[in-house]
This record gives structure tokens, C-alpha cells and sequence, in this order.
């Protein structure tokens, strides 16, 4: 275990920790406090054809008659936004142990290529012939994910892990309908994310759970069995589950789903344990989404842009959202719009191509090498962690792990400190929190992904501070439950935001009667 | 080591051993054996330089717009984004944090949100509006699920002057919960070749009616006639939903103004390049009173312990993760990083600069429609007030121009024969402030000699 060369705590400074923060900062104000009507930034050059009078083209009556924008200058805005960037946390100063949100580094060179003129000035309806490396790009990559997953039927339309879940529940409504009759029910864990029944309604179904095993982790099996039926379109089930763990059964779930043609959905949000170990199509998984912003490179940028590709078995292919890009024999590649059994467009255009080709070129990188070494070193680095916190955590099921583990925060209410407070003291720590509160299943949650890309320096330092805050809810759990202290803000009171909404800026005399 | 590991063989060693495990596959044992570890029929890895010399290599096979004349617009805009929006967004601070949950280390992205919300609202004449949703297409598809659900009724309308890729996303967001869209035509061409736009909806809308979808300027460019359309869905408990334009709102009235009920509008063509169409960035606001039923995440400000000013997710019992399938919808990651840099650009122009960037794209657009109307054979379509885009009748098959003119090194409109057979005539031109009196005038020089 590495040592640091701090001071001694003293107060509420951490023992140890690189906290980009160092304590309460004043307030910055927002674009529109630093307004100045007439300011401005930059400008357009003369106009280079004869100018025209609006009042000849828009009815006076549908003219904008007040635009009230913010008036800023250049360095105004860049100040600003640089000053707002400096309150955030990211991958790149700090450790983001997120369990369920992968939150692995991604290489520069990938934004270098995603920045390439000849990939950002394309019009998404430009002829064919004009976008032949667009195309060549959506092409490879539909291909190396059916090879990761097993799953030959992809389509990278999705633009995020729920849209990609829409895309597929759709499609195995499609498919059933085509088979003479929609069914009337998804099956779903009560370990699962929230996007997945969510996304049955939202398709038109009604979500059943099904329990979960306490002693392993896994699915009840005996409810599985006694909820399954020929009225069950499909089963959404995540793989390794969200306590970390694989489902030993999948193979036996698969199975039994198929004898009553109920197909199997894979949430792929897990999916960087399984990369380079396991195909989720080998097993009988008939259709998953990848979120390309986890498993590979998309940077997260503070809630999106992602990309929610979705692979399905061959039989599932002819209900692929439209168009698909297809490879004619001369080599050339072509939008297939002419797919009669689609469920049709998910996006205005073709999905997050940016996304798209910033994940096509880490797979590139990592090849078959290195993609099998990606799902076991995120395994191993999981697993070490899991070790490193064995004596002053509580797992919630303890036994080898996959790419991430759930701890039970509830031995420490017996020191009055709860999941929360330790999440919020490990910032004053310089570490971002876990994933908290997730999966619901589990009390006092505290769910962890260390990601492949981290280093044992780091784990052990991380494991370190975990600890460190271990010792300080039983010695001085008031530091603990005031935490953070190190942060621009304190903790902020989410009872007053949902009561009394203040949803956007006003100007202030109107600001006291706007909800 | 490969790829991106940061473990040396030795630290994995030893890791192993603290684990208490021999060997890797000793993590595996959980898996099925028999497919445990496959094969990958994938080439080995690329180097960095490789990777970066066949990506170059690929992007120079495309025509880059930079570099080429281009009037395709048909609901994907280029603009000019100034410099400083790519270096802001470009900031690891922005681009590699999560989404905010632990408010005390996200109050960069949960501000840039909050003033987003608060530029969408000015911009729109809405209440309230949400952190972002996929798209325009995508916003369209929630806004219907969201009126059905407001007025319970399984009923919408949609102009067939909305964006014909919205409508297909439509469709697919309706097929699921069984709402049915109905197309209401809004234009036919007439015997003498000219277009002529409908201007009453009204008898469409009785109590059935979730909502009228109308898009203002529509697909087609030229401005809907929308006064009214608010009363009259009113009448019978409907809402009016507009899908609007974030640069035609700096010179058009907003639709609050004319009672819109929800609004989603594409902000992505506002911030940087046209990108193939994605990662895009979907407005979405609506009246004070609907924010319960509005999907996505939302912002709102509040203050600490101390009673200093700070931002947080609120009204989070309407998502997902806490209402699971009574939620009022799966969206969670959308396009925060998107929407930052539309925020930066709507902030760095101002009202002065945005209705600048409108005023040029009309009025080159006005110079392109003057310039080609007299050629023979072409004709401009619409009767109605149209903004920077407009359908142009052509002597011959759009294709065929269009064939024409990418021969000459231009890309030229959207060929209309794809929206509907009765326009196969008819080219769809877009200008913007971006589009040169040059590239005008070679356009016109092209179709003079074909």
C-alpha cells in the first residue's frame, strides 16, 4: 500500500487525497448576470449579396419582436466556461470508480481522429459516392461487434444504452407480431437498471419482475420458471448482473425463455466484463445493445453524446431499424432502405456517427489482442480492489466478482453514517464516488468499477482512502456526515429544488413569481 | 500489456496473488467452459500511428463540405461555430465527466445546464425545458408520447410538412403503446405545376386529439399558417406541438407566442459541424404545467447548508431509476456535451449575432432563388413566406440535376422526388451565412449549361 507525503490531518483536510478542490468558492454568476446589452463577440463577414428587408418576407405579426439571449464577449464566455469546467470532476484528474457506468480512459488519438475535417464536414444526406469512408467506417464496425458479441445483425442507429434498449424491445415486438401476435409481457430482474422497465412501457408492455437469489446473487430461478410463459415477448436480463456477478444458469434461462418463444435481451451495459471472454451470442442471448461510451471510447461529456449500437441474432436481422449500410460485390457501400420488417427509424439521421467512428478506431487499436485482454484485466483490476477492501467493507454477495461489486454501507449506521456520507467524504479524498443506492435490491449500496485502464497504483491508493474513511465513521463520524468540505458547494438541499422549481433564469424582479 | 492496460505482467502477478488465485482464468470459473475465451476473427491491433494514418487516409475518401459548395439542407445545417466552442468542449473537465449525480463535483456541467434550460426557454417562449434529449426526430416522438399522456387519449397529428425523418421516428416511438398517427396533408401541387399550402387544420381536431404536430418553417421551408391552431386544439383539449428552428427563432416569433404546448427544436447545426448527421442535441420545453410528464433529466437551482447558491437533478421522480416503468421515459445519457456547445454558441453570438446569421442565410437564399428564377425552366415553388430554404422547380428530374452538378465538385439540394413522387421536379436549396456569392453563382452557371 503506497503512503502519502501530506500533513497530518488536521480539521477536516483528508489524510491523504488530491482533491482538485480546496474549499468553498463564491457562486459564478450565470450568462445572463453577465449580460451587457450591446456586447458582443465576434462577427460574420460583409454580406456578400444584396440585403433584404425582412419586413418584405415575414408578416409583421410573426416577427420576433424580443430575443433575450445573453450579450457577452469572447473572453466573457471563455472565461466563464473555463471557470465552470474548473467545478467539475472528471476521468482525467480523478479516479471514477462508477460501478454500472464504465468509466475507462480514452485514448487522445481518438478525438484527434474523430476532430478529421473528412469525417465532421459531411451532410448526412450527401450522395453515396461522397461518403464512401462514412460508409466504410458504419460497415466495419457492424462487423467487429458481431464478432464481440456473437450477435451478426447490427445496427449503430442507437444513440444510447435506453435508446438502444427501445430499439431491440421494439424489434422483438416485430418479430413476434410477424409470428402472429405481440405478447403482453417483458420479464425483468429486480437487480436490473431502471431504464429496462422503462423501456417495456414504453414499447407497450407490461414489466414482471422476478426476484433475485440472496445467497448467490443471481436470478431466482424458481420465479423465473413460474413467470414464464408463451405471453412473454421477452426477458431483458443484464449480464454480468448489476451486483457484478455472471448467471451461471444464462445457458438453462436461454433455453427455457426459447421453448416458449420468449427471446432474451442482454442489457449490454456490463458488457466490458464479458469482452474478449464470453459472446453473449454463444450463450443464447438473442439481442443486446453495446454502449459503445462505456465498453469502448466515447468520452462521457457530462451525459452524453453515447451510442447505444444493437446486435441481434441473424433471425432478428430483417427487423433492423432502416437503413442499414450494406457492402455491394464491387466493394462499395450503400444505404438498404428497402426493408420492408423494420421497425423503422430510431434517429433522425444515423445515429451518433461521431460516437461511432471514435469506437471503431479503439477497436482498431486493440485487435484481437487486445480486446482479450480488455475483459480480464477489467476482472482482475475488480477483483483486487474487492481484496484490497476485504477487511473493512462488507460485500453484499461475497464471492469472485466480474468487472465490478456492490458493498453493504449498512455496518456503519450503527456510527450514525450512512452510504452517502462515505460517498461524499471519498471527495474530499479526491476521488470521484461509486455508484451509491444502486442496485435497489441492496441496502446502503456502494457499487464499484475500477475499469481496465487503471493502474495498481491507483487501486491500492484508491483502497487506501476507502479505508481511511472506514476508520474515520467509527472515530469521527461527524466529519464524515458534514462531508464534503473540500468542495466549491456543500450538500445541497434536493427537497427545496423539487418544491420550489427554479428551472431557468429570470430576470430578477420577475424571478419571485415565476413557479 | 496491450491495448490500454496500465498493469505490467508482474503487477497482474501479484495482484493475482492478493486475490488468492493462481491464474487469470481462475477469475472465469463462473463462465461456461465451453465458450469461454473464443476466438476473435479480428486483425491483431494497430499502433497509434497506424490507426491515425488509415483514419486519415479513410476521411479523405469523403467530399468534405469544408472544401466544396453544398445546398443540402433538409434538416441538417452547416453553420459557422466560433473557434472557441471546440476548445471550451474540448476541456477534459467537460468532455470526460459523467453525468451529474454527486452535485458537489459537477457544478460546471449542472450550471452549463441550468443556463442551456435557460436559453431554450428564452429562445422557445416555453416555461421550462429539459437538459436535452436525443434529437429533433426523437423529441418529436416524445412529445406525442407526452401529450397522450397528459390529455389520455391515443391520438396524434402530425402535418406531412414535418420533417419526414421525424415522422418515421414518430412512427416507431407509437407503435409500441398503440397510439395512432394520422398524416395530415398540408400542400398539393396543382394542375399548372404550382404548389399551394393548406391553411386550415382545423376540421382535423376533435376530442380525440392528443396533440397537432406542426413544423415552423416546415420540411419544405416555407412558414406554416399556425394562428388559430392553439384555440382551436384548446377548444377540444388538445396541445399544439411545434418543432421549431434555433436560428428562424431570431427573426420568427416564438412559439409560445402562438400557445404552443410543447417545443422541440434540432440545436445541434448551432455549435459545430454537421458531423454525418450525430451526435445531434433535441430541445425539448413546455408549458409550467406539463414539467411532470416531460421525459429527461432536469436541472434546477437551489442552495447548500450555508445557503450558497448551487445546482442540482431535480424533479427525478418522473426518471427511470426511481420510477422504473411508471417513469415517463427510459432517456437517461442524452447529449449534454452537445447542448454545451450550442449554449456557448447562442452565448457568444447573442440576439445580435444570431439574428445576423439569420438575416445573411435569407438573404442569400433570396439572391440563389432570384439568380435561378430566371433561368428557364426553373421556377421557385412556394406561395408562402419562406425563410433560407426553398423548393425550386426544375426543367428536368431532380436527380438529374443534382447528378449534374456533383459532377461539376457541388453537392446540390435534396432531391424532393424522395419526399414525394409529386415533386420528383423539384429541388430543396438551402444558403446560409456559410454559402458564398461564389458558390451561387457557380451553382447557377452549372444549371444554365445542363
Amino acid at each position: 500500500m503506497t503512503t502519502t507525503d501530506r500533513p497530518a490531518e488536521t480539521g477536516h483536510s483528508p489524510a491523504r487525497g488530491t482533491s482538485i478542490f480546496s474549499g468553498r468558492q463564491a457562486a459564478v454568476p450565470t450568462v445572463f448576470d453577465r449580460s451587457v446589452p450591446g456586447r458582443r463577440a465576434g462577427s460574420l463577414p460583409a454580406l456578400d449579396v444584396p440585403a433584404v428587408d425582412l419586413d418584405d418576407i415575414i408578416p409583421l405579426a410573426e416577427r420576433r419582436r424580443d430575443l433575450p439571449l445573453p450579450e457577452l464577449s469572447e473572453l466573457d464566455v471563455v472565461r466563464h466556461f473555463t471557470r465552470l469546467s474548473k467545478r467539475n470532476y472528471s476521468i482525467e484528474s480523478e479516479f471514477y470508480p462508477l460501478g454500472s457506468c464504465t468509466m475507462k480512459y480514452n485514448p487522445k488519438i481518438d478525438e484527434t481522429i474523430a476532430a478529421l475535417s473528412g469525417f465532421r464536414n459531411l451532410h448526412p444526406l450527401q450522395p453515396e459516392s461522397t461518403i464512401q469512408g462514412a460508409l466504410h467506417v458504419i460497415h466495419h464496425i457492424q462487423a467487429q461487434l458481431a464478432e464481440i458479441t456473437g450477435l451478426p445483425g447490427v445496427s449503430t442507429q442507437p444513440v444510447a444504452g435506453a435508446h438502444g434498449e427501445l430499439t431491440g424491445i421494439l424489434m422483438a415486438r416485430a418479430a413476434h407480431l410477424k409470428a402472429g401476435r405481440a405478447r403482453r409481457k417483458v420479464l425483468i430482474p429486480d437487480s436490473a437498471h431502471g431504464t429496462n422497465p422503462a423501456t417495456a412501457a414504453m414499447a407497450g408492455y407490461e414489466a414482471i419482475t422476478i426476484g433475485h437469489d440472496r445467497t448467490t446473487g443471481e436470478l431466482d430461478f424458481d420465479d423465473f420458471r413460474a413467470k414464464l410463459d408463451d405471453d412473454c415477448a421477452a426477458i431483458m436480463i443484464t449480464l454480468p448482473n448489476t451486483l457484478g456477478l455472471f448467471e451461471r444458469r444464462i445457458e438453462e434461462i436461454c433455453r427455457l425463455a426459447h421453448e416458449v418463444g420468449c427471446l432474451v435481451y442482454c442489457d449490454g451495459a456490463n458488457l466490458n466484463a464479458l469482452v474478449g471472454n464470453l459472446r453473449p451470442g454463444d450463450v443464447g442471448v438473442d439481442l443486446l445493445h453495446v454502449n459503445l461510451h462505456k465498453t469502448f471510447a466515447v468520452p462521457h461529456g457530462g451525459g452524453g453524446p453515447g451510442g447505444g449500437a444493437i446486435c441481434v441474432a441473424a433471425s432478428l436481422e430483417p427487423f433492423l431499424p432502416a437503413p442499414v449500410v450494406t457492402r455491394h460485390p464491387d466493394g462499395t457501400y450503400a444505404f438498404d432502405a428497402d426493408r420492408p420488417d423494420t421497425i423503422g427509424r430510431v434517429h433522425g439521421f444515423h445515429g451518433n456517427f461521431n460516437a461511432v467512428l471514435r469506437s471503431y478506431a479503439y477497436i482498431l487499436q486493440l485487435g484481437s489482442d487486445g480486446l482479450a485482454e480488455l475483459g480480464a484485466n477489467a476482472v482482475l483490476n475488480a477483483n483486487y480492489l474487492k481484496a484490497l477492501l476485504a477487511d473493512d467493507f462488507q460485500c453484499y454477495v461475497d464471492r469472485i466478482c466480474m468487472h465490478e461489486f456492490v458493498l453493504d454501507g449498512r455496518p456503519f449506521r450503527e456510527h450514525g453514517v450512512r452510504t452517502l456520507d462515505i460517498a461524499k467524504r471519498l471527495i474530499d479524498h479526491g476521488y470521484h464516488p461509486p455508484t451509491i443506492y444502486f442496485p435497489l435490491i441492496v441496502p446502503e449500496a456502494i457499487m464499484i468499477e475500477p475499469t481496465e485502464t487503471e493502474s495498481k497504483q491507483t487501486l491500492d491508493e484508491f483502497a487506501a482512502a476507502m479505508i481511511e474513511v472506514a476508520r474515520e465513521a467509527r472515530e469521527t463520524p461527524e466529519i464524515v456526515r458534514a462531508a464534503p468540505h473540500l468542495t466549491p458547494v456543500g450538500r445541497l438541499d434536493e427537497v427545496r429544488a423539487a418544491r420550489q422549481p427554479d428551472l431557468r433564469w429570470q430576470p430578477r424582479q420577475a424571478a419571485g413569481q415565476a413557479h | 500489456m496491450s491495448g490500454f492496460i496500465s498493469t505490467t505482467p508482474a503487477e497482474q502477478q501479484a495482484m493475482l496473488a492478493r486475490i488468492g488465485v493462481a491464474t487469470l482464468d481462475d477469475l472465469f470459473r463462473d463462465l461456461p467452459a465451453k465458450h469461454y475465451r473464443p476466438t476473435l476473427d479480428l486483425p491483431p491491433g494497430l499502433s497509434e500511428m497506424e490507426a491515425w494514418q488509415s483514419l486519415r487516409a479513410l476521411s479523405e475518401t469523403n467530399l468534405d463540405l469544408d472544401r466544396h459548395p453544398s445546398f443540402l439542407g433538409a434538416g441538417a445545417y452547416r453553420h459557422y461555430a466560433p473557434a472557441a466552442i471546440g476548445h471550451l468542449v474540448s476541456r477534459a473537465e467537460f468532455l470526460t465527466s459523467y453525468t451529474p449525480y454527486q452535485p458537489e463535483v459537477s457544478q460546471g456541467t449542472l450550471q452549463a445546464i441550468y443556463e442551456w434550460q435557460s436559453i431554450v426557454c428564452a429562445l422557445t417562449g416555453m416555461d421550462v425545458s429539459n437538459a436535452s434529449v436525443y434529437d429533433a426526430g426523437t423529441g418529436v416522438g416524445e412529445a406525442a408520447r407526452m401529450a397522450c399522456a397528459l390529455t389520455r387519449r391515443h391520438r396524434v397529428l402530425v402535418l406531412d410538412t414535418v420533417n419526414p425523418s421525424y415522422r418515421d421516428v414518430l412512427a416507431t416511438y407509437t407503435s409500441g403503446p398503440g397510439i395512432e398517427v394520422v398524416t395530415v396533408p398540408a400542400w398539393r401541387r396543382e394542375g399548372d405545376g404550382t404548389l399551394s399550402r393548406v391553411t386550415d387544420f382545423t376540421p382535423w381536431i376533435d376530442g380525440s386529439v392528443a396533440c397537432l404536430i406542426v413544423q415552423q418553417p416546415n420540411f419544405l421551408g416555407w412558414m406554416e399558417q399556425v394562428d388559430g391552431l392553439a384555440a382551436a386544439l384548446a377548444t377540444t383539449g388538445g396541445i399544439l406541438v411545434v418543432v421549431a428552428d434555433p436560428v428562424s427563432l431570431a427573426v420568427l416569433r416564438s412559439p409560445g407566442e402562438y400557445g404552443a404546448g410543447i417545443v422541440t427544436a434540432e440545436g445541434k447545426w448551432t455549435g459545430g459541424p454537421v458531423d454525418f448527421g450525430g451526435p445531434l442535441v433535441g430541445m425539448f420545453a413546455c408549458r409550467r404545467d406539463y414539467v411532470r410528464q416531460m421525459p429527461g433529466r432536469i436541472v434546477g437551482a437551489t442552495v447548500d447548508g450555508d445557503g450558497r447558491p448551487g445546482y442540482v437533478l431535480t424533479l427525478a421522480t418522473r426518471e427511470q431509476h426511481i420510477r422504473r416503468e411508471k417513469a415517463t421515459s427510459n432517456i437517461c445519457t442524452a447529449e449534454a456535451l452537445i447542448a454545451l456547445a450550442t449554449t456557448i454558441y447562442l452565448c457568444q453570438l447573442g440576439p445580435q449575432g444570431l439574428r445576423e446569421v439569420a438575416g445573411q442565410s435569407i438573404a442569400k437564399a433570396r439572391y440563389l432563388a432570384t439568380e435561378i428564377g430566371r433561368l428557364p425552366g426553373y421556377a421557385v415553388l412556394p406561395t408562402a413566406p419562406w425563410l433560407y430554404e426553398v423548393p425550386i422547380r426544375c426543367p428536368r428530374p431532380a436527380a438529374d440535376v443534382n447528378r449534374a452538378l456533383l459532377a461539376e465538385g457541388i453537392v446540390g439540394g435534396f432531391d424532393l422526388g424522395q419526399y414525394s413522387p409529386d415533386l420528383a421536379d423539384a429541388l430543396l436549396l438551402c444558403c446560409t451565412e456559410v454559402t458564398s456569392r461564389a458558390d451561387i453563382d457557380r451553382l447557377v452557371r452549372v444549371l444554365r449549361t445542363l
